[in-house]
């Protein structure tokens, strides 16, 4: 069995709102001093990648499209269990939408040889258009199940649990296919040990520029990006907070009854 | 240039909350940039196609006989619909089944997609979309650069018109080759509602955070919910704890609602949180601290401690609903 995790590096999203900043000409935020991590639905994505090459045995590849400094989260992934890895050089690659990374991701996928399974965060926790694996499974022509928080291997298929509108459902797909992994608490990422942090460096990373994977400018240069964004802002957040007046907690309740009635908003 | 609106789903006959939601906001583009909205009927909401009319549509192209919740099939239909169309501008409900099909039928129309729209403009000649970032401390504000420009619309954050039975539009069938079941449903594990209200669509929601302490105060809140119609939320850290479902998570890393009426216990509001629930219509946030910072998005502030605030807040609600 031959897993294929895509990962992200992204800005800490447990930074706090008064730390963020942004770069309004890049039109990016500006990571100062805050940590890069692996995106936190990612790390679900690993977990259940993990725990599949625990129970049935085989390999799990960890790809993700960055700079040199994405190699430290790679190594992260390799470290809580990933067999190898491939870092697709960014600095070649003007991956501004998801529809860029998601061919650049494709086209390492197709290089890995057969994989029967491709797993991804259902969104990456910083931009979060939630796009990426459902292209995925467009541009590699594999059927796509997303908001999964576990599955198993079932015979020669697979048996994903996926929330969907209405409720939690379970649905069969054949091998490959790609899944989005949503968080669980059966997939919360497992905290390496010393030990693997130190055996993951004599694991494989292998590098691949976009001529490596037979993609041009018209694939992943600037052109080829469908969106472009105008801005980035901040939103001014004015506080219009009445608070409720009273003796006592209890009085406090009973006026914010009222206060609701009041305002006619219930 | 068209807008067109893929619609699924019936809601007691007439088209889906969302899909009426997401019409209205159709037919306010169509008429600042001038065109038509037609919108795709596909599965069940065939039924509903006078509805989307009455709700704004000029034209509806029905697709019938697609299995239910099998995205392949769907994203073929919707791709027909938009051939047939000549579609501008594609605006598809964000419930999870559009999250699916969204960006699929994107890449198969060859367009650009942003995903979570909270709201879209016609501005200076361009469709402009806004859509919050890094779990709702950005905005950003995006153009679609391909002839086709798909926008995921986020639930709740459109206005549906009045419905008008006496608007005049067209109904046509379309018969369309819509291969699937790649994908097969083995059985439905858990309903959501359990004969309450879902999360996503109701009009008030109780939630509840860390500051609750424990599973046991979920039960006021239910019973809160329950006087108001409502449904029952939580934060991540409860969730965590265990004292609620992942499926009561409200947040960026679970469900985003925007209810009338949004009503946070115990909470103290990690941005994580604020990214799912900073929609709603009034915020009510009941804490401890007063330099929480849930009181910074909160309408309503209640600086006391909970087991105070909530029995004579429940009572003082009976009182009302029962005058």
């Amino acid at each position: 069995m031959h897993i294929a995790v895509c990962i992200k590096q992204i800005l800490d999203p447990e930074i706090s709102p008064r730390a963020f900043k942004i770069d309004p000409e890049r039109k990016t935020a500006d990571p100062g001093s805050a940590s890069m991590v692996i995106g936190p639905f990612d790390l679900n994505a690993l977990e259940v990648a993990i725990q599949l090459k625990e129970r049935h045995g085989g390999t799990v590849t960890v790809l993700t499209l960055g700079s040199e400094k994405a190699k430290e989260a790679l190594r992260r992934a390799l470290a809580m269990g990933a067999d190898q890895a491939v870092l697709i050089d960014e600095t070649q690659v003007a991956a501004l939408e998801p529809s860029v990374t998601a061919r650049a991701l494709a086209a390492a996928i197709r290089k890995l040889g057969a994989v029967d399974l491709v797993l991804c965060g259902r969104q990456s926790g910083e931009w979060d258009f939630g796009q990426v694996g459902a292209l995925l499974a467009e541009e590699l022509g594999m059927p796509f199940v997303p908001f999964v928080p576990r599955l198993d291997v079932q015979g020669d298929k697979l048996r994903l649990e996926r929330e969907a509108d209405g409720g939690l459902v379970v649905v069969e797909a054949p091998r490959p296919c790609v899944a989005s992994i949503t968080n669980a608490n059966d997939n919360q990422p497992r905290l390496p040990k010393v030990k693997d942090i130190m055996m993951a460096n004599r694991k494989p990373i292998t590098t691949y520029g976009p001529a490596d994977l037979g993609l041009g400018a018209g694939d992943v240069g600037a052109e080829a990006n469908r969106l472009e964004v105008l801005e980035l802002f901040i939103p001014e957040v004015k506080s219009e907070c009445e608070f409720v007046e009273g003796e006592d907690g209890a009085e406090k309740g009973v006026n914010l009854a009222r206060k609701l009635l009041e305002r006619k908003v219930i | 240039m068209n807008v067109v609106v893929i619609g699924w789903g019936v809601d007691g006959g007439g088209p889906a909350s969302a899909v009426r939601e997401v019409l209205g906001g159709a037919r306010r583009l169509a008429d600042a940039r001038g065109g038509q909205v037609i919108a795709g009927a596909l599965g069940a909401a065939a039924q509903a196609a006078q509805g989307m009319i009455a709700h704004g549509a000029d034209r509806v192209l029905t697709v019938e006989g697609l299995p239910e919740g099998d995205a392949d099939a769907y994203v073929a239909a919707a791709e027909a619909v938009c051939r047939q169309a000549g579609a501008g501008l594609v605006l598809l409900p964000g419930d999870r089944f559009g999250w699916e099909v969204g960006p699929r039928l994107a890449h198969r129309l060859g367009a650009g997609i942003v995903t979570d729209c909270v709201g879209i403009s016609w501005d200076s000649g361009r469709f402009v979309m806004t859509k919050p970032v890094y779990g709702g401390k950005a905005m950003a504000r995006l153009v679609v650069r391909t002839p086709v420009q798909v926008a995921l619309v986020r639930v709740r954050t459109m206005e549906p018109l009045e419905p008008d039975a006496s608007r005049s539009g067209t109904v046509e069938a379309l018969s369309v080759s819509a291969p699937g079941g790649r994908v097969k449903l083995l059985e439905r594990k858990q309903e959501e509602s359990r004969g309450q209200v879902r999360l996503e669509d109701a009009r008030v929601v109780v939630s509840g955070g860390r500051g609750l302490g424990g599973p046991e105060p979920f039960k006021l809140l239910e019973e809160i919910a329950q006087v108001l119609g409502g449904a029952v939320g939580a934060s991540l850290a409860a969730v965590d704890a265990g004292w609620a479902s992942p499926q009561q998570q409200v947040g960026q890393t679970g469900k985003t609602v925007a209810p009338d009426v949004y009503i946070a216990v115990g909470i103290s509001g990690a941005s994580q949180h604020i990214a799912g629930m900073s929609g709603s219509k009034t915020i009510v946030a009941i804490n401890k601290d007063p330099e929480a910072p849930i009181f910074r998005v909160a309408h309503l502030g209640v600086v006391a401690d909970y087991k105070e605030v909530l029995p004579a807040f429940l009572a003082e609600l009976r009182r009302i609903k029962s005058a």
